[in-house]
């Protein structure tokens, strides 16, 4: 894949972040957006434990993690990447950064989406 | 003939601060990287904090470590980088895929450049990323009240 295409995608992915991550930051942390969507209780914070499990318990939170996971963790890496190709740093060092970053990014992945499923089994097995 | 000097080009993170006389888009493109740079971090920490709830962890509830006042500011702290970040962002694409510089125009004076439009549309993100922080501000204040 040659650099445009993967800055084109570095871009597509930051419009879906926009719309994602803003939903996440909103459940999370302004109370009038979860309330309106229902997604917590108003009584407790949204990132108690029961309010949580709630969250995993759902399939489609489930799978918004998982796709939210996958752009920003692209979206920032490859960012990163350009950052620190921008310095003037030798072409070997660009490549090994580069492949140290996509190791990094596919362990995180495959951490965080493990973790997602479980949760989600677990929870919606309690539920 | 005179010799022609050359200067090296490259300021490397220094040029993200200084280095001409630069505008606003300049302070905002320094921005934008520190706080990509900073929600970075906390995001790569947060998958691992946030994975070890598959274990029955979870080191944000009360009595845990991350239940601090500390890292509650350190959270709002993300919160705005985030908002400043995304709404910057929305920016750049807009600009980037050309449907926020303007059409082309013959130039006649007095010349009109696509800075015409691009600067509203910086005032008009900062403005709405400035609305989402201070929306923030006071569910965190909220939230940091309830700590102690």
């Amino acid at each position: 894949m040659n650099e445009s295409s993967k800055w084109t995608i570095h871009m597509l992915a930051g419009l879906l972040i926009f719309l994602l991550l803003g939903m996440h930051m909103g459940i999370m942390h302004l109370s009038g957006f979860k309330a309106d969507l229902g997604v917590a209780d108003g009584a407790e914070s949204a990132v108690s434990k029961d309010n949580s499990l709630a969250r995993d318990a759902n399939p489609l939170f489930t799978a918004t993690y998982i796709v939210l996971l996958a752009v920003a963790l692209y979206h920032g890496l490859y960012g990163l990447k350009n950052i620190l190709c921008e310095l003037g740093l030798k072409e070997g060092l660009q490549k090994t950064i580069g492949v140290l970053l996509l190791l990094l990014g596919l362990g995180l992945f495959g951490l965080g989406t493990w973790a997602a499923i479980t949760v989600h089994l677990t929870a919606a097995g309690n539920a | 003939m005179a010799e022609t000097k050359y200067h090296d080009n490259r300021l490397g993170i220094w040029g993200w601060f200084a280095g001409g006389r630069w505008g606003p888009e300049r302070y905002a493109y320094t921005l934008h990287r520190i706080t990509g740079l900073a929600v970075l971090c906390y995001f790569l920490m947060h998958i691992v904090v946030t994975s070890l709830r598959a274990k029955g962890i979870y080191l944000w509830e009360d009595g845990e470590f991350l239940h601090q006042p500390i890292f509650l500011v350190g959270e709002f702290l993300v919160f705005a980088a985030f908002a400043y970040h995304a709404f910057n962002g929305l920016r750049l694409v807009l600009i980037e895929f050309g449907w926020a510089v303007g059409k082309a125009e013959d130039p006649v004076y007095p010349y009109k450049s696509s800075l015409n439009k691009q600067r509203p549309l910086l005032a008009l993100m900062m403005l709405a990323a400035a609305m989402v922080i201070a929306l923030g501000a006071q569910e965190f204040i909220h939230a940091l009240g309830g700590m102690h």
